[in-house]
């Protein structure tokens, strides 16, 4: 009985220190410096790697019209309003005229008086060359009675005198007529002209299109050059999208882009790189692209918020590694190789990257490396790993 | 010769053991605490550590990004570049704030980075580095977040594709990486009701809303909505050029402050983290001090429960040292039973911790040596009393 309960005592005592010494193996294996760093792995395989760039972009009108007066004036009637259509020609908006028709009226006065002048001018012509008839006569008859000496020289003389004054006056009265007739038309220029800055008060549409904004009401005085309403064509809405400098490469003009509006975050809409600006934003390291629809969409707002993906090239097949798996250092990418279940720093070389986060991989490495995707922590050269099937998320 | 302590442990072995175990979850709180000191001093290294820099360069005059606010125009990191010695420049963003997923929201703090450079996370767990300029995240697995799901920060939605593991601010809140760009814009730009009235404000005010100038506002509002800061320039030394000397250059000629890693270091243990790692520390030495006072008592009281069979021990003629051996190594084996148990139960419920523990191999070596050190000094009380026992209380009663 008492050898019994010592024995089952030693055994007791004894499996107590092998729980203990074995959970603190346990403890001391899975922590601290022993403990192996968890990693995930991966083998570098051919695969494809279709480059994309992603981007932000708004909706702008590709033209837009600022309809403003070409002087300052005050603005008299705004004929249309946000939103409205309007047709090429039609009347937008008035500039009030203020002495503009009384000047008109002052040069129609002085038109008539200048057509009345001409009138005069034309009879006193008719005088002259009345006058002129007459002197012409006089002046042959006395030359004739001089040659048969019925009348002294002097008189004779006196009568040619009388023919040149005459024919003098003439030519006066011709240069009248032509004087008044001059300034009929130069009254009527004038005329026209302040017609045309009457109608340049009268803003017109240049072109079929939308207003998108009403800036000035009646009243309000506005400059030279300030618009009054904004117009835009509807049908030349695009988007001018910034695109990260750091990856633009292979961007041209043409490559197919897909279009995710903020208003509609669920429908990818297809579009087109149209043109890549020649000046890229040199503070923001962006460059400059408009994509254009392939079909605008109805509703569409300008200002609105794009996210803009351009497919910059197609597939192209060769190793890829997960970016993942990539170390940055100052000497250049790299990447953890396992060798014999011990990772090396390996540098690589690498091409374009997908937005999948697949990299192209140039040089470095060969097809069946084993290389580490994941790590728990910071690994070092020939450090202790373990590959598990996963290190984060819910077990698949 | 048989063992007494042996045998007198198994007279009394449940005894014993739950003492020990006792004992070892007081030894496992003290090396916890320890453990919460190293854990905030670790937090405030792996922040450097993993910003992945060895030169900090921030405004003039403070002490940024971490212990201070600090604000650059982030085209400084174009000028750093030019200078000898330095392989690497990038700009970075910290702002400590709620990151929301849903109707919950988590204490984060978002950082701005540029792919590829240093500030990104050195390592996933899981997923992919970001490969999209805007609105993808990489999230610290201490967040909660998934991958896959989708977190709002400020106005814009952001995909989590990477999850990362310690990256943490010197606080200790987990780290939520976005593309610099939307990090400036997180960190200056205001909620929508905010600009509006921030609009209206430039509006009413008379000298920047002038009739005759047209355009004005609009100019000076778009000003005021852009913003080029941000609060420090990673810097990565090119092989051969040292840190220092790098950084003097920096301080003399480009009008900013540059920390080395050292310093930095210096600013965040010695600044940053100090009140509260004194407080932890505090508490820790109160602690350590009371473990090995209970050791010394339960020891002490050990010994008087037996001291009956002490006395029939020394009139049976057995020698002082033996007695004394049979305390000391009941007393070591109580020590030892303790820091097993207690280094084995810090280390499970450690990563239960809001914050990281770290348990060190040193502060746990340390523990052992003190926690045997403790043992033997108060088996010394014990082994005084048990020699001064008189023989004659075994009969006598």
């Amino acid at each position: 009985m008492k050898l019994d309960s010592l024995y089952s005592r030693k055994v007791g005592l004894s499996l107590f220190a092998l729980l203990l010494l074995v959970g603190f193996g346990f403890v001391i294996a899975r922590s601290g410096p022993l403990a192996p760093t968890k990693v995930t792995t991966t083998r570098v395989e051919a695969g494809k790697v279709s480059p994309a760039l992603f981007g932000i972009g708004t909706v702008e009108a590709r033209r837009s019209y600022f309809i403003g007066p070409t002087v300052a004036g005050r603005v008299q009637a705004v004929h249309v309003d946000v939103g409205e259509q309007v047709k090429a020609g039609q009347l937008l908006a008035e500039i009030d005229p203020v002495d503009l028709d009384e000047r008109l009226r002052a040069l129609d006065a002085a038109h008539a008086r200048a057509a009345s002048a001409v009138a005069a001018a034309k009879a006193s012509r008719t005088d002259a060359v009345a006058k002129k008839a007459l002197a012409e006569l006089n002046a042959r008859r006395y030359r004739e009675l001089g040659e048969k000496r019925f009348v002294s020289a002097s008189a004779v003389e006196s009568k040619q005198q009388e023919l040149s004054s005459a024919q003098a006056a003439v030519e006066a009265s011709n240069a009248n007529l032509q004087g008044a007739q001059q300034e009929v038309v130069r009254l009527r220029a004038d005329q026209d002209g302040l017609r045309q800055q009457k109608d340049n008060l009268r803003l017109l549409a240049p072109h079929d299109g939308v207003v998108i904004s009403r800036d000035a009401e009646a009243g309000s005085t506005v400059v030279a050059g300030q618009a009054i309403v904004r117009l835009i064509e509807p049908d030349s809405l695009w988007l001018k999208v910034r695109l990260d400098q750091g990856r633009s490469r292979g961007l041209a003009v043409g490559q197919s882009a897909a279009i995710v509006l903020r208003s509609n975050s669920s429908t990818q809409l297809p579009g087109k790189v149209v043109r890549i600006e020649p000046l890229s934003d040199s503070v923001t390291e962006e460059r400059i692209t408009l994509v254009a629809f392939e079909q605008i969409p109805a509703g569409l707002t300008i200002g609105e918020m794009a996210e803009v993906t351009v497919q910059t090239a197609a597939g192209q097949s060769g190793l890829t590694v997960p970016n993942a798996a990539i170390k940055q250092t100052p000497q250049g990418a790299a990447v953890w190789k396992l060798e014999d279940g011990r990772p090396i720093l390996v540098a690589v070389k690498l091409g374009s990257a997908s937005l999948d986060g697949f990299v192209q991989l140039v040089a470095g490495l060969a097809s069946g490396d084993e290389i580490i995707v994941h790590s728990e922590r910071e690994l070092s050269e020939g450090g202790h790993v373990k590959i598990v099937e996963q290190l984060a998320g819910p077990k698949k | 010769m048989i063992s007494l302590a042996g045998r007198d442990i198994l007279q009394s072995w449940s005894k014993f053991v739950l003492t020990g175990i006792g004992l070892g979850l007081l030894i496992g709180v003290t090396l916890t605490m320890a453990g919460v000191y190293r854990g905030m001093v670790d937090d405030a290294k792996v922040l450097l550590n993993n910003s992945g820099a060895d030169l900090w360069v921030v405004q003039q005059d403070t002490q940024g990004p971490y212990a201070e606010s600090s604000s650059l125009r982030d085209d400084v990191y174009r000028a750093l570049l030019g200078l000898p010695g330095v392989a690497r420049a990038a700009n970075v963003t910290y702002l400590t704030m709620q990151v929301r997923q849903g109707d919950t929201d988590v204490r984060a703090m978002v950082v701005g980075f540029e792919p590829g450079q240093p500030g990104e996370p050195g390592y996933l767990v899981a997923g992919r580095h970001i490969t999209r300029n805007h609105y993808e995240a990489v999230a610290d697995i201490k967040t909660g977040f998934q991958l896959g799901d989708t977190i709002r920060i400020r106005r814009h939605d952001y995909h989590v594709v990477g999850l990362t593991r310690r990256m943490v601010s010197s606080g200790g809140d987990p780290m939520v990486f976005i593309p610099l760009k939307d990090a400036q814009e997180a960190q200056f730009l205001k909620d929508n009701d905010a600009i509006l009235n921030e609009r209206a404000r430039t509006a009413a005010n008379p000298s920047l809303n002038r009739a005759g100038v047209p355009g004005l506002l609009e100019a000076i509002q778009s000003s005021q909505n852009a913003n080029r800061n941000v609060n420090a320039v990673l810097v990565q030394i090119a092989p051969g050029a040292t840190a220092e000397a790098v950084a003097q250059e920096v301080r003399r000629w480009k009008h900013l402050q540059a920390f080395t890693r050292v310093q930095m270091e210096e600013i965040l243990i010695a600044k940053l983290i100090a009140t509260s790692a004194r407080q932890i520390g505090m508490f820790l030495v109160i602690l350590a001090v009371v473990s090995a006072a209970i050791v010394a008592f339960i020891i002490y009281t050990m010994t008087l429960g037996k001291i009956r069979e002490i006395a029939v021990l020394k009139l049976i003629g057995t020698r002082n040292r033996t007695i004394a051996s049979m305390i000391l190594q009941q007393a070591l084996g109580l020590g030892f039973i303790g820091f097993l148990v207690g280094k084995t139960a810090a280390t499970v419920w450690a990563p239960f911790f809001p914050k990281f523990v770290l348990l060190e191999s040193g502060d746990t070596m340390r523990g052992f040596v003190a926690v045997m050190a403790i043992c033997a000094l108060a088996s010394t009380l014990a082994i005084r009393a048990a020699l001064r026992v008189d023989p004659a209380t075994a009969i006598g009663g």
